[in-house]
């Protein structure tokens, strides 16, 4: 399935991430990796570590909510690939970036911006994973 | 206060994630798609993200501290491990099967698509088994 190439709002998009990655840095100190964000709200050290990932959280969350409040539309989501791709993915997705200590936010936003060594080998690494497994699930054996 | 800058900057992230096109799974595995129906947007996205938070990072850092902490937790760790490699490594290939990754899918939770659920509550699991194949040594490592 053919996707529009969406250069502009794209580039947009993308300076508003990082913007929330220095608002972060800013108010708290903190890196904004999703997976270190999201794994210590479900398993939280401290009532003070849970109550500004929750927020933030809150935030995200509300985001499509208050676009579709301002343009009248919720933001486009085509998923492309069964449930049980979705769910056995998922699991992999949780595991390894665990293991991996980052994610894209993490890892590409947050560790590629300050120069952290062993973010520049974890994002060349899970980009070319991740274009091996669709290459594989595509055109060799023709998900 | 805290938590309500906290709030916002998730909305600020959020809304990237949605107006950058992060957020549809389509969009995602086109991007790894060389061989097929390649969309290069996500590059941009990546751009305007590390532009921003390179940019953004350098700035707040002038500072002595947070706004609302003592100091800043940046990871300073620059050793390469297996569990760097090789979570990373499964990291990608489950973005490559399911086509979110958790930052992208937090957001999309908000657009109420059951798929998004779906994925995350899988992550949720993945981190459980994470915790369980190989325990947590250290405090805390994101990225």
């Amino acid at each position: 399935m053919e996707t529009a190439f969406t250069p502009f709002s794209s580039f947009g998009g993308g300076l508003l991430i990082g913007l929330g990655a220095v608002l972060l840095m800013l108010a708290l100190g903190r890196i904004f990796g999703a997976t270190g964000i999201l794994s210590g709200a479900i398993f939280p050290e401290s009532r003070e570590e849970l109550s500004w990932r929750l927020a933030l959280i809150a935030g995200m969350v509300l985001s499509p909510i208050a676009i579709f409040a301002v343009i009248g539309t919720m933001p486009a989501l085509t998923v492309p690939v069964s449930p049980a791709s979705i769910a056995v993915g998922g699991v992999i997705v949780g595991l390894g970036a665990s293991l991996g200590s980052g994610c894209t936010s993490g890892h590409g936003v947050c560790g590629l911006s300050r120069l952290s060594v062993r973010s520049l080998v974890a994002v060349p690494t899970f980009m070319a994973t991740a274009a091996i497994t669709v290459f594989l699930i595509r055109h060799v054996f023709g998900g | 206060m805290k938590l309500l800058f906290a709030l916002l900057t998730g909305l600020v992230f959020g809304t990237g994630i949605a107006l950058s096109g992060m957020m549809d799974p389509a969009k995602v595995l086109n991007f790894f798609d060389l061989a097929g129906s390649w969309d290069p947007s996500l590059a941009f996205v990546m751009s305007g993200a590390l532009v921003a938070a390179s940019v953004g990072y350098r700035l707040v850092w002038k500072r002595k501290a947070p706004l609302f902490e003592g100091r800043f937790q940046v990871p300073t760790g620059t050793q390469i491990d297996m569990k760097l490699v090789g979570g990373s490594a499964l990291f990608g290939i489950g973005w490559g099967i399911a086509g979110f990754c958790p930052g992208a899918a937090i957001p999309a939770l908000g657009t109420g698509r059951w798929e998004v659920a779906l994925f995350l509550g899988a992550v949720i699991l993945g981190f459980w088994l994470r915790r369980i194949v190989a325990p947590l040594h250290q405090p805390r490592a994101a990225a």
